[in-house]
């Protein structure tokens, strides 16, 4: 992947700036349940397991498995330039707590199914910070 | 099990217009080829037709969608009782399903259902873009767009490949086993003069073809086309009226159980179609091995060997070693599949191209490619990832 591929940025809401602006402090944020501490991804205005409405952002340790990944060749953004790692990711903190996001700081060919990565954050501009992943030796 | 309302529709006609690659044409006039070509094909006239229905209606990027209700419905001067279209469906075909339940409760006789695509024209002769791919410095992602095009994960194409990738990790499944998709089709598409590519394919044609999203290579991706499909869903009591012996629908498949999410259903080797096909059985005594042959969605390859597991075809991860060889799945096979080339080689009709060539096959108008043994049950299945719909028809 290119060194800052031109990324299109998300659209910031108030339900969603935890976790693109989490960065900012080097921490991955999901809405976490009071009241049965389950993880809620995307962000919902209820808990899916026990319908609590006190939602409130916590960071995880970004710590994660390469649940399935894909290496890219297609050049599909003009800017975004292949090949690169596109990966479901999915955090330590909770079983089915996954992510889309990016493998970087490896070569394609290493990247495998079950491998340990963590969170590392790319500064997009305009507060935007996005979560992508590297091994995690 | 609660009565199967949907057995008292029935197919009673298919027209298809032209299909093809950058045609050019006004996307509506396609779509009334396709349409009127049904209605004669049933033996009724527009004034027969009180009923439409279409996905998934006339918006979306360039190209998606050719025609919605209003446009048909003003170009016929349709006097409709009733009518649908949307995208929130159970798979593409899942308009044909809501066609279905307004005949059997009443609400129409005659349901005409249309799906009109004009993707190639619109590409023109860039390559195919990406999801946002052109959206301009002030373009922000939202709704579930956000989680995957800052990550350059702009198709379909993308996120399936993950899905095989996974099924490829768990069950042992490789690209030689899912080139049979590709291969299969496009043996089919050799003798079905609308398809688009009909040159034949080797396996050496296929693991030399340039590599799009890891394990998906060109070969694995359908083409886009231009072409609108039509059908015409009859009441039972009223497929009399009609030229030809009525298919009836035997039972579809809608559910949704899962998470709708390309990335946070349950299990990403299934896919949202694991519940439709589920249900599909669930309201029929008929089983996978009473079907004569399956036309199952390719638009990647990877969904169509999901389809045929989930539907009982063979069983859970175990598709990749059921189609290696090709022979199970050929036309002279246990379980003929996409007789007419898929859209892998005969055109991305978005599902539609699939529920037609059930018909023709039932109704024995192969030509050259009719499957040998009168065909009398046929499974059509439309959609991946969050998507997916089935219907299973029966002659008589």
């Amino acid at each position: 992947m290119a060194e800052k591929p031109l990324r299109l940025l998300p659209q910031v809401t108030p339900e969603n700036e935890h976790f693109w602006r989490g960065g900012a402090e080097g921490e991955l944020r999901f809405l976490c349940c009071g009241s049965c501490r389950h993880r809620v991804h995307p962000p919902a205005p209820l808990c899916p397991e026990c319908l609590s409405r006190d939602l409130s952002p916590e960071a995880v340790s970004g710590r994660a498995l390469v649940h399935t990944f894909t290496v890219n060749h297609q050049p599909w953004i003009p800017g975004f330039e292949p090949p690169y790692v596109v990966a479901i990711v999915e955090l330590d903190e909770q079983e089915g707590l996954r992510l889309t996001t990016n493998l970087v700081n490896c070569e394609p060919e290493d990247v495998s199914i079950g491998m340990r990565v963590k969170v590392l954050f790319e500064d997009l501009g305009e507060g935007v910070f996005l979560p992508l992943f590297e091994p995690d030796a | 099990m609660i009565e199967a309302l949907e057995r008292r529709a029935a197919l009673t006609g298919i027209g298809q217009s032209e299909v093809g690659r950058r045609l050019n044409r006004d996307p509506l006039a396609l779509t009334a080829d396709a349409c009127l070509a049904a209605i004669e094909d049933a033996g009724l006239t527009r004034e027969d037709i009180d009923g439409l229905s279409t996905y998934p209606g006339n918006f979306g990027p360039n190209g998606f969608s050719g025609a919605g209700i209003s446009e048909v419905q003003d170009m016929l001067r349709l006097n409709l009782n009733w009518f649908c279209g949307g995208p929130e469906l159970p798979g593409q075909l899942g308009a044909v399903v809501n066609a279905c339940l307004a005949v059997a409760t009443g609400l129409a006789k005659h349901v005409l259902c249309f799906r009109t695509v004009w993707e190639s024209t619109a590409q023109g002769v860039g390559g195919r873009p990406g999801i946002g791919a052109g959206g301009g410095g002030g373009f922000r992602a939202s709704g579930f767009m956000q989680w995957t095009l800052p990550y350059g994960a702009a198709s379909a194409a993308v996120w399936i490949a993950m899905m095989a990738q996974r099924h490829f990790h768990e069950f042992g499944t490789t690209r030689e086993q899912l080139a049979q998709i590709a291969l299969n089709a496009r043996k089919n598409a050799g003798v079905n003069p609308k398809a688009i590519y009909r040159d034949p394919m080797s396996m050496d044609d296929y693991l030399s073809a340039r590599m799009i999203s890891y394990p998906f290579c060109l070969y694995d991706c359908d083409v886009p086309v231009d072409g609108c499909t039509a059908m015409i869903v009859s009441h039972v009591d009223a497929a009399g009226d009609c030229r030809k012996p009525p298919l009836t629908v035997e039972s579809v498949g809608t559910a949704l159980k899962g998470r709708p999410s390309w990335d946070q259903w349950d299990d990403l080797t299934t896919m949202a179609l694991r519940d439709a096909a589920a249900m599909l059985w669930e309201r029929t005594d008929l089983a996978p091995r009473d079907v004569d042959c399956a036309q199952l969605y390719d638009g990647f390859s990877f969904i169509t060997l999901a389809w045929l597991e989930a539907l009982g075809f063979c069983g859970k991860g175990e598709g990749g070693a059921f189609i290696e060889g090709g022979t199970r799945i050929a036309r002279d096979g246990e379980i003929p599949l996409n007789t007419n080339g898929g859209q892998l080689s005969a055109g991305r009709l978005h599902g539609y191209g699939f529920l037609h060539e059930a018909c023709v096959q039932l109704w024995g108008e192969g030509g050259e490619r009719q499957l040998a043994g009168d065909p009398e049950v046929a499974v059509a299945a439309a959609g991946g990832g969050p998507l997916g719909g089935c219907l299973l028809l029966r002659k008589g």
